[in-house]
């Protein structure tokens, strides 16, 4: 049988669930890593100042409002999704696509500029 | 004066088990030409050897659905102009996605159609000839729901379109699960109970993941993605309660 | 029907996950002003309950949200059969359990 491609994909809410979905994913791989560098505080405020130090790195930075921009980007794309799943959506909410998107863009940038502060 | 013409790649391929490939024709390209059109001319044409389905060709029965440039239409209703940009541009014309081909551009639908029977897609009455009409008021938020949706004519468009149906064999698809939520919005019918376990086995209304391409897609514009958005809500209301 | 509990769950969790990702993004944008120290944190963490009941009722609404997203992905994307999903689904959420609360634990416990 024949199968989708992209060209099946080329539409806002394909694209709202493929976000979501990678955004998801990322932050999955990323959230083990987060709560091994807050464990380190157990083994005295000197390890976790450590680990903070190496944090300052611009490098690690830039991650931290990549990983800051992606929570927001999967939650505003999950507030969509429960708002159709149990609200009385009348269609697939693409407004709230952009909305959600330039809502989760601005929670980056004020966590960049707090970082930069 | 040089007549125009269009290049069109058409699938085609003996049955489930040949691979397939695409055949290039060129066609003649005319002002106001459907997908259709090229299709039927290149059969009556150029090679009669070419399968197809069509019945009504004006944008009722949905028997012409097919993949064109890789989106899934009703080729009489789908104009070449609508498809095609410039001059060099090529027609792409394939099977519907997601069901096994019968041969070249038709599909088996069986799978389609028995999934609609697993989700109940079936109306349930209690009243006989005898009994006095059923009394609907039109304006009810569950009529309403069910009108939103049963102009479904089963052409399999928003089926061919779902990744979650290539992904999940046994998903039931938008076409069946938009069917039965038209049912259990019937408040004549009697079988929603059974409905509701129907759509939320394994195969059911939960594994969809909002991708919104039925929705997209279909031509009568009916919104598959929240008629299973409502069924989602119904049966985890329903078996809170304990009724499933 | 686990399907159905599936997104049951992650819906519940999600809902739970809204709030504390909220809080928690507000949070770390002021936290983060002027830099980092351990010291800093720790002097807001240790002993704190509020702290401590908060994070915990993050990291259990992750230990449930996580796994089943993974799981709808190792199936249709990764294609694992059902119970390699399955046990990829424990692996993770016992990670998650393990390492997150442990982290809840070494900022709330008193002096290291």
């Amino acid at each position: 049988m024949r199968r989708n491609d992209h060209r099946a994909h080329g539409h806002p809410s394909w694209w709202a669930f493929w976000l979501h979905r990678v955004s998801g994913l990322l932050l999955a791989l990323f959230l083990p890593l987060h709560f091994l560098a807050l464990g380190q505080a157990l083994r005295g405020p000197g390890a976790l100042e450590g680990f903070l130090r190496f944090a300052d790195a611009p490098l690690v930075k830039l991650a931290e409002w990549g990983l800051v921009t992606l929570l927001a980007l999967h939650l505003t794309g999950g507030v969509r999704l429960l708002l159709i799943e149990f609200g009385r959506a009348s269609d697939l909410r693409k407004n709230w696509i952009a909305g959600g998107i330039g809502v989760a863009f601005a929670t980056g940038l004020a966590f960049a500029l707090s970082l930069l502060s | 004066m040089q007549d125009k013409t269009l290049d069109v790649r058409i699938w085609r391929g003996q049955g489930p088990d040949d691979g397939g490939r695409f055949v290039d024709y060129t066609v003649p390209r005319l002002d106001s030409q459907t997908v259709l059109d090229v299709v039927t001319h290149v059969q009556r044409v150029l090679d009669p050897t070419l399968s197809y389905r069509f019945a009504c060709r004006v944008g009722m029965c949905g028997s012409c659905a097919m993949s064109v440039n890789g989106q899934a239409r009703w080729t009489c209703r789908t104009h070449v102009a609508k498809v095609v940009g410039g001059d060099g541009d090529v027609l792409e014309i394939a099977p519907l996605a997601n069901l096994p081909v019968v041969k070249d551009l038709a599909t088996d639908m069986t799978g389609f159609f028995d999934k609609w029977a697993r989700a109940r897609g079936q109306f349930q009455g209690a009243q006989t000839r005898q009994d006095d009409f059923a009394r609907v008021s039109p304006a009810t938020p569950e009529r309403q729901a069910a009108d939103a949706g049963i102009e479904c004519i089963g052409c399999g468009v928003c089926y061919g379109s779902c990744d979650v149906v290539q992904w999940r064999p046994d998903f039931l698809g938008p076409a069946a699960l938009n069917r039965a939520w038209t049912l259990v919005n019937d408040v004549r019918d009697t079988a929603r109970t059974d409905r509701l376990r129907a759509v939320a086995g394994d195969a059911g209304c939960h594994s969809c993941h909002t991708q919104g391409s039925c929705t997209e897609r279909c031509p009568k514009g009916i919104a598959p993605t929240l008629a299973i958005a409502g069924l989602k809500r119904t049966v985890a209301r329903a078996a809170v309660k304990g009724e499933l | 029907m686990a399907q159905a509990r599936r997104w049951y769950w992650q819906r519940i969790s999600a809902m739970v996950l809204a709030l504390c990702v909220v809080l928690h993004l507000a949070g770390m944008v002021w936290a983060v002003r002027g830099g980092l120290s351990a010291a800093e944190i720790l002097s807001r963490t240790q002993g704190n309950l509020l702290f401590a009941g908060f994070y915990t009722v993050f990291v259990l609404a992750c230990a449930v949200h996580v796994p089943i997203g993974l799981v709808s992905i190792a199936r249709e994307w990764w294609r694992w059969s059902p119970m390699a999903a399955a046990w990829f689904a424990r692996i993770v959420t016992a990670a998650l359990l393990l390492l997150g609360l442990r982290a809840v634990w070494g900022a709330y416990a008193p002096g290291a």
